[in-house]
């Protein structure tokens, strides 16, 4: 099967009716057995339990980069290619990655509730995931703002590029923005080396949410498609019968 | 009353529906609060101390921001004729048209009020006396808004003008606003005092913006 | 039921549109208001509808419900459709109807005259601009009004639509209604004619 095969909707439609099963049960059995690794991984000597967040924090704060990095290739496909399903990606994409990034923010907060004392920190690296959450809300508010999906798409394709290459600028600016004003951190979320007790389940856990993102991704781009079906056909009826309907004798109306 | 009952529920749909505004309202408030410690400095007391301000500036402007569509829409497509029109004084339609932007928009901004004190770091306390300030205030931000709204909608000019016609007018509403919430969180004033001038504002309002709207709205259309 | 104007006067951007324009309609009659492009036939209605204050003259609807004010009393069908695409084609009806004060009615009976019963449940953004501007007739039959103001009321709509207004208008004229239409095309009924604007 050629990607040309999977750029008609219809055929999409048919070939993931039969992957989306294995694709749960794949998420299903892989957060099963990430959940059971972090619940028996060791706690911390200095953090105690709470290093536990870790396993739930770093896969959302890796999905939220990594679903803007899916909607970006998405975006390429829809103003170079014109591909028929890169918008339907893109758009059913957006909910998801600020999701994870809202989740991201959380666990984040409150991971770091035992170590600064308070449930927000203007840390460069949370700071940086609320200014990717932003976007994502701005994103996801010029996707609802646009009735006709396909103009919207180009809109939304623009944006998304925007931003791919500004994040990187507003990451550093937010760094030196942020080592300007409180010259150590007191506190690095991930830490550079881990020992392994810590970081076999923390892979586990990353896959089992990537493979959780493309299942909901997957599901999320169908009803996508079948809402674009609907409001094809809602405006084709409305086209229809417009005339012979009209022509029945305006006699018969209410005085 | 089914006639304004029915504008209330229209003009909420509207808002909530696909196109509309009332949550973008919600985004911006968040932006703004957002913005302010890349200004001032990722300083957590110095935030707490200001939260209160920011959090009514934000809001102020988000109110603002969003009544631009409160009479415009209803110009541009013919609907204000037909209200201007109908048997409803237009006072009323005009106070219904703002109960249902500030239940739309102004509303959604006080729930987050709560989540935006915790970016702020201001404590339960401090956070619902600012949430109660805007609840007692932010009905006056949209009655005294819908004046310049009204007048806006009849000089064919939105957005900036608007902005520069009303900000003035909300200046008693900020200063009583913010006193009310600072007198809550630290003192020495009671807080009693600056409330109950903010509930009056928000009174006055009540009953000048119709009116007001009202007026420009049946002198300035052509 | 009688219209009256005596003098009126129409001055908009400190232009004179037209002067001292005297005319009556009574109950049953139709008043087809003609002129060129700019000759003011749109100010004349939006002025019986009191959407414009006129520069002099005055305005009377004999024999109406004492209570209430010209205005109330009229239906202003303009150019614009005073639809909201967000709501469904029901939903706009019945914010009209609500709003206007009509009587609970049928809404499919309204639509089916209008020829858009297959449509009632579909956002309004959906609809042609002939389609809009059977929505907005089916307006005029969801709340009765005695007085019916139309701007150019069969514009956009095809050869059918054109025939169901001109029965709609048949049946208003019939039931002792009165009509003050502008128009460039014959609309197909007796009809009074108001030329503005000087001769052509």
């Amino acid at each position: 099967m050629t990607l040309i095969d999977l750029a008609n909707p219809s055929r999409f439609l048919s070939l993931t009716a039969r992957l989306l099963p294995y694709l749960v049960a794949g998420t299903v059995v892989l957060l099963a057995i990430g959940l059971y690794l972090s619940a028996t991984a060791p706690d911390d000597y200095q953090q105690g339990a709470t290093v536990k967040i870790m396993f739930i924090h770093v896969p959302n704060a890796w999905l939220s980069m990594f679903v803007w990095a899916v909607m970006s290739a998405s975006a390429l496909g829809t103003l170079v290619w014109r591909h028929p399903l890169a918008d339907v990606a893109a758009k059913a994409a957006a909910p998801i990655g600020a999701s994870f990034t809202f989740l991201a923010l959380v666990t984040g907060s409150l991971w770091g509730r035992p170590m600064w004392g308070t449930y927000w920190e203007w840390d460069a690296r949370l700071t940086s995931v609320l200014i990717l959450f932003l976007m994502y809300l701005g994103l996801m508010a010029l996707w609802r703002a646009v009735e006709d999906p396909a103009r919207a798409a180009r809109a939304a394709a623009v944006l998304t590029l925007v931003g791919a290459i500004n994040l990187p600028i507003i990451k550093f600016s937010v760094d030196w923005w942020n080592t300007l004003h409180q010259p150590a951190s007191v506190f690095r979320m991930g830490g550079s080396t881990l020992d392994r007790a810590f970081l076999y389940p923390l892979l586990v856990m990353a896959i089992a949410f990537t493979v959780l993102f493309i299942t909901l991704h997957v599901a999320a781009m169908r009803n996508e498609i079948l809402r674009r079906r609907v409001r094809s056909l809602q405006m084709m009826q409305a086209r229809a019968a417009s005339n012979d309907v009209g022509a029945t004798s305006p006699a018969s109306q209410p005085a | 009353m089914t006639a304004l009952a029915a504008l209330i529920r229209r003009d909420i749909s509207i808002a909530l529906r696909v196109g509309g505004g009332a949550l973008i309202g919600v985004l911006f408030f968040l932006t703004v609060v957002v913005l302010m410690p890349f200004a001032l400095g990722p300083d957590l007391p110095l935030l707490t101390r200001l939260g209160p301000a920011i959090l009514w500036l934000g809001a102020l402007l988000a109110s603002l921001l969003t009544l631009d569509r409160l009479f415009t829409a209803d110009h541009e497509d013919g609907s204000l004729d037909l209200i201007v029109m109908g048997r409803t004084p237009l006072e009323l339609a005009c106070a219904a048209k703002a109960l249902a932007h500030w239940l739309a928009a102004g509303l959604p901004l006080i729930v987050a009020t709560p989540v935006l004190g915790l970016l702020l770091n201001l404590d339960m306390a401090a956070t619902s006396a600012v949430a109660l300030t805007l609840l007692a205030g932010t009905p006056a931000l949209t009655f005294t808004g819908m004046i310049g709204a009204a007048l806006a909608v009849t000089l064919h000019r939105g957005g900036l003008l608007l902005a520069v016609l009303v900000l003035p007018l909300s200046i008693p509403v900020l200063i009583f606003g913010v006193a009310a919430s600072e007198a809550a969180i630290s003192g020495p004033v009671p807080f009693g005092a600056p409330f109950s001038i903010l509930c009056a504002l928000s009174l006055v309002s009540l009953v000048v913006g119709p009116f007001a709207a009202a007026a420009s709205l049946r002198h300035g259309l052509d | 039921m009688r219209l009256l104007a005596s003098g009126l006067t129409c001055v908009r951007g400190g232009r004179e549109v037209f002067s001292a324009l005297t005319f009556e309609a009574v109950a049953g009659e139709l008043l087809a208001v003609t002129g060129r492009n700019g000759s003011g036939k749109t100010s004349l209605l939006r002025l019986v509808a009191g959407l414009l204050t006129p520069a002099g003259g005055s305005l009377a609807l004999e024999g109406g419900d004492t209570e209430l004010t010209l205005p109330e009393q009229a239906h202003y069908l303009g150019h614009r459709d005073a639809l909201k695409p967000a709501l469904s084609v029901l939903e706009n009806l019945q914010f009209w109807r609500d709003f206007l004060g009509g009587k609970p009615f049928d809404p499919a009976e309204s639509l089916a005259t209008v020829g858009l019963a297959h449509a009632a449940h579909l956002p309004a953004a959906y609809l042609s601009a002939g389609q809009r501007r059977r929505l907005s007739l089916a307006r005029l039959l969801a709340v009765k009004r005695p007085l019916w103001l139309l701007d150019e009321p069969t514009s956009a709509l095809d050869t059918t639509g054109q025939d169901m207004v001109t029965g709609l208008m048949r049946n208003h004229l019939a039931g002792g209604g009165l009509i003050v239409a502008t128009t460039h095309a014959p609309l197909g009924l007796t009809s009074k004619e108001l030329r503005i604007g000087g001769e052509q």
